[in-house]
């Protein structure tokens, strides 16, 4: 098993290689994207089915390259497997889009060649299992993406997005490095020798918090978020989807990894900080997500919804390992791993709807766009059931992790900890908040790019997207749908998972009557997304056939009414910021300092009236210009430095070495 | 019981929700109209109102999408499957585990997600007004409804609707701070979700305070017959759904003979009489508000609904 994944992985790097010279061929991202297609896929069914099959072996492999003593060390256990998987999928979807999107790249040798290497990386972080390769993937898989970043860099916003985000990759994983060093200290970089070390239990605390900022700023975790929503929509859609589907989610296996697998048992502060972190993330990040007019910059703040409400669940399952509660650990545990995956699934068919969007109009701007279902139904299409299935909402696959997280948060009064109790059932409220403020945000996106009137002569003109770009967002599609409708099939194959890493599994689902899911007991709640699917469809089905049957089925087309005032203007439409407006007022004013400033030119001038709308970051004021300032500061002063006379040079070469003397004699 | 009388007794739900959800509308809007001394229509006239609109052609704005067309059918299908999960008269549903408690407030936010796109699909200023305001109040209406939904299934244990139920027509529920804060914000959920005075009016058209009037503005025909149906079987829910949280009194068991179903039916008719009576002697009392008060109305309830959960966590028996 190993050998095929690891076997995959070098064929993918071979494309890398033979990227740069595929793209100066005509069809060369057609070959490039086709192997990527074919390697990702093996990777993806193997990994599979040693998920369902062989759970309980742990193959591993030993190559010898790496440090020279020590070689880079690989295993495949069920959490590997799980995320190879998802790694995989996405990979192999955003593969099958890009092999019609591609063809729309200006310059493909910004992107052909660092496109393999990146979803190598991406799986060697996971298969990885002693630090050193770990770090070397991890910085692989950040560097490749970062390229990607910068590929179109004659666009001034793209370049910055690629500097903030350089700087957020290297202080992540100095963190990381930092916690590596900490475990390895008594045992060594193999995995295996830390996971049977046992470290104390305060390193252990300082390796959590390191964690934390090292695979939090990976994933987008609020206040580490700062370079998310600038570097993801930058790249090309196809990577950003893969940015924001699945390196979010090696950055939750990294966490999940270290803080779960190679770390003794938790103390139940760990979780503090955990919820602390991953509840205000997915409330900010979707407040922040409705405040956007750029489709790309939606999503991306929404990753970090979506992220939130996964760490909000790995802080559950720790609370509950941690006072002993297994069984619940399990439930929380499942809920954020389903979470991951379904995250995973409507991420990318977002990302790639909106790329869809910019090809066929070169927009990203919502207030542009407008009346896309006519001009692209099957992308609308797909699109919609992506909006549908993040907002969280039934039959589809993002309300299923959300309800199982609100069931292990029902059962958090048992935990004995004060803090813990003051701090869930807030948390518990801003995932609340978090979802229904998902639901506006996606009812924006959509009702303004897709439905209502072109806003611009290119939402006007535009055209369907190709089929390999189709295929892959109606694939996606079908997989949220399923997912929704029997999620017992994917909670089971998780159950190894969870057995690994939390001691215990949730109880088995398949075969449960009509294959509903029962978290615990079935006198407590029970879901069945097949049954209200089919409820709902016969409903509506019904409906309409006796309608149209015994009343009427005759239609008329006639001008809209809209109270008898109907303006042949399309910037009569609600806009973006105008559908904000009211939740912007109601939680902006707070939360981003939001203004709304109307500049009245005086009586008698021409000049047009002005209505500006101010919004800040506040985090970004108060934590990240503080330190660039500081920076900023420290740099100017040191810059003197660069201008000496060689006399001066020499005399502090000479008081740096009788300074380093008497260190070293004291 | 056995399957077939399952299968029957779900579809009698269904129907009788279905059946019922028009004339609870009519009654509230006849008690409204004495209370103004005014003599009203007469209680049926919500199903003449249908019928009629059924009967009539349908009038498509020209931009409308096939997602437009769909549309009615979807909210109609999740709102009378969330409504016939509520139990009325008896607890023993066929399909009651099929969503607990938040799967139906989910389905109703199907419901609603499609109804607020429906409102920019043909692309006018009402239709964008009715829609954003509509995604502001949902804003706090649904998570107050949510931890409203946590408060109470903590102290019974349980989020399937006939297990609360049960629980609270118990001796062990006894008297608590925290079922009578949730009492409070689901109530103020409820009139924000059926979109009653303070927060909506649904007597209302042209009118720049319109919320879902103006989302369903461009509807006409057997869409609007639809959607009007949805309404109606919304309030229906909620109503109900009070009903068998807080006035558990009387319902059927699911082992109940026929006396006792008899019994729990005439008293379900009795509970909704009330709850449509004092809805109505409310809605004629007060004012409907500002827009921008809404968001102060029904960030008490939400408050309300988290001091409840917090109280729970902080202790076992408040």
């Amino acid at each position: 098993m190993i050998a095929v994944a690891l076997w995959s992985v070098a064929a993918l790097l071979a494309l890398a290689s033979a990227g740069v010279v595929l793209s100066t061929r005509p069809r060369g991202s057609i070959i490039l994207y086709g192997g990527c297609l074919i390697a990702t896929s093996t990777l993806c069914v193997t990994a599979l089915s040693d998920l369902l099959y062989f759970p309980h072996l742990t193959p591993s492999a030993t190559l010898p390259i790496g440090l020279p003593w020590l070689g880079a060390h690989f295993r495949l256990d069920a959490l590997s497997a799980f995320f190879l998987v998802v790694v995989n999928l996405g990979g192999a979807a955003a593969s099958l889009f890009a092999l019609g999107y591609g063809r729309h790249e200006d310059s493909p040798g910004r992107v052909l060649p660092f496109y393999p290497a990146y979803l190598a990386g991406m799986n060697v972080v996971v298969l990885a299992n002693d630090a050193f390769s770990f770090l070397v993937a991890w910085e692989f898989m950040s560097l490749t993406s970062w390229a990607m970043v910068v590929s179109h860099h004659r666009e001034a916003e793209n370049v910055r997005a690629g500097y903030v985000y350089l700087l957020m990759a290297s202080f992540g994983t100095l963190a990381l490095l930092l916690a590596f060093g900490l475990l390895a200290s008594g045992a060594g970089y193999d995995f295996d020798a830390i996971r049977a070390s046992h470290p104390s239990a305060a390193l252990s605390g300082v390796v959590v918090i390191l964690m934390l900022l090292g695979a939090g700023s990976k994933a987008g975790l609020v206040p580490l978020h700062a370079w998310l929503p600038l570097a993801h929509p930058a790249a090309p859609s196809h990577v950003s989807g893969l940015m924001s589907g699945v390196m979010t989610k090696v950055a939750v296996y990294g966490f999940v990894r270290i803080v779960f697998d190679l770390l003794p048992e938790p103390v139940w502060w760990w979780s503090m900080v955990v919820l602390l972190v991953g509840g205000p993330s997915a409330t900010l990040g979707v407040l922040y997500a409705l405040m956007q007019r750029d489709i790309k910059r939606v999503l991306a703040y929404s990753t970090i919804e979506n992220i939130g409400i996964i760490f909000t669940g790995l802080g559950l399952a720790l609370a509950f390992k941690a006072e002993g509660l297994d069984w619940v650990a399990a439930l929380a545990f499942t809920a954020a791993m389903l979470h991951v995956f379904n995250h995973a699934l409507f991420k990318s068919l977002l990302f790639f709807g909106a790329g869809a969007v910019l090809g066929a109009t070169g927009e990203r701007d919502m207030e542009k766009l407008g009346g896309l279902i006519h001009r692209m139904p099957k992308t609308a299409f797909a699109v919609l059931v992506g909006c549908v299935a993040i907002s969280a909402l039934p039959p589809f696959n993002g309300f299923v992790s959300e309800w199982l997280t609100f069931q292990a948060i029902l059962l958090s009064p048992q935990l004995p900890s004060w803090g813990l109790k003051l701090i869930i059932p807030a948390v518990g409220g801003l995932l609340a908040l978090a979802a229904a403020f998902a639901a506006a945000c996606f009812v924006k996106l959509y009702g303004i790019s897709f439905l209502g009137r072109p806003r611009s002569d290119v939402a006007a003109s535009a055209h369907e997207t190709d089929r390999f770009s189709l295929t892959a967002m109606l694939v996606l599609a079908a997989f949220c749908l399923v997912a929704g409708i029997l999620p017992g099939l994917f909670i089971d194959a998780l159950a190894p998972v969870s057995k690994n890493m939390v001691g215990n599994i949730m109880p088995h689902q398949v075969g449960l009557q009509w294959l509903t899911i029962v978290p615990i007991a079935e006198s407590r709640s029970s879901y069945n997304g097949l049954l209200v699917f089919l409820f709902a469809a016969l409903c509506g089905t019904t409906a309409a056939t006796a309608i149209h049957r015994f009343a009427s089925d005759r239609l008329r087309r006639a001008p809209a009414w809209d109270c008898g005032y109907p303006d042949p203007n399309p910037a009569i439409q609600y806009s973006a910021s105008s559908f904000s407006q009211p939740i912007r007022r109601v939680f902006g004013s707070v939360i981003f300092a939001a203004r709304e400033i109307g500049e009245m030119p005086p009586p008698s001038s021409p000049v047009p009236a002005r209505l500006r709308v101010e919004l800040h970051d506040l985090i970004w004021d108060v934590l990240y210009a503080p330190i660039a300032k500081l920076i900023g500061f420290a740099t100017d002063r040191i810059n003197i430095l660069q201008f000496l006379t060689i006399r001066r040079y020499l005399t502090l070469v000479f008081v740096a070495l009788i300074v380093l003397l008497l260190v070293v004699a004291l | 019981m056995n399957a077939l009388s399952d299968v029957l007794s779900q579809g009698a739900q269904m129907s009788l929700v279905l059946g019922v959800a028009p004339l609870l509308t009519g009654f509230v809007r006849k008690v409204k109209a004495r209370l103004l001394r005014r003599r009203g229509p007469p209680l049926l006239q919500p199903y003449r109102d249908l019928i009629r609109l059924m009967r009539k052609d349908v009038v498509l704005a020209d931009n409308a999408s096939w997602l437009f067309r769909v549309i009615p059918y979807l909210i109609f299908a999740g709102t009378w499957v969330a409504a016939s999960l509520v139990p009325t008269f008896g607890n023993g549903l066929l399909f009651s585990w099929t969503a607990d408690l938040i799967a139906i407030i989910a389905l109703l936010g199907s419901a609603r997600f499609f109804q607020a796109l429906a409102g920019m699909d043909v692309g006018t200023a009402f239709g964008g007004i009715g829609s954003s305001r509509e995604v502001m109040i949902a804003s706090l209406a649904e998570p107050a409804m949510l931890i409203t939904v946590f408060s109470v299934a903590m102290i019974a244990g349980s989020t399937q609707l006939p297990n609360v139920a049960e629980f609270m027509g118990s001796d062990a529920v006894g008297l608590r701070v925290s079922l009578g804060m949730a009492f409070v914000a689901l109530t103020i959920v409820a009139l924000a979700e059926n979109a009653r005075i303070p927060v909506d009016n649904p007597a209302t058209h042209l009118e720049l305070t319109m919320v879902h009037e103006a989302m369903v503005l461009e509807y006409s025909g057997r869409h609007l017959a639809l959607i009007d149906l949805s309404s109606h079987l919304k309030l229906l829910l909620y109503v109900s759904l009070i009903a068998c949280v807080f006035l558990p009194w009387g319902t059927a068991t699911a082992d109940a003979g026929v006396g006792r179903l008899v019994f729990g039916a005439l008293l379900y008719f009795g509970k909704l009489a009330g709850l449509g009576f004092l809805l109505a002697v409310f809605e004629t009392s007060i004012a409907k508000m500002r827009v921008f008060r809404i968001p102060e109305f029904l960030g008490a309830a939400l408050m309300l609904a988290l001091l409840a959960t917090l109280l729970r966590f902080v202790s076992g028996s408040l």
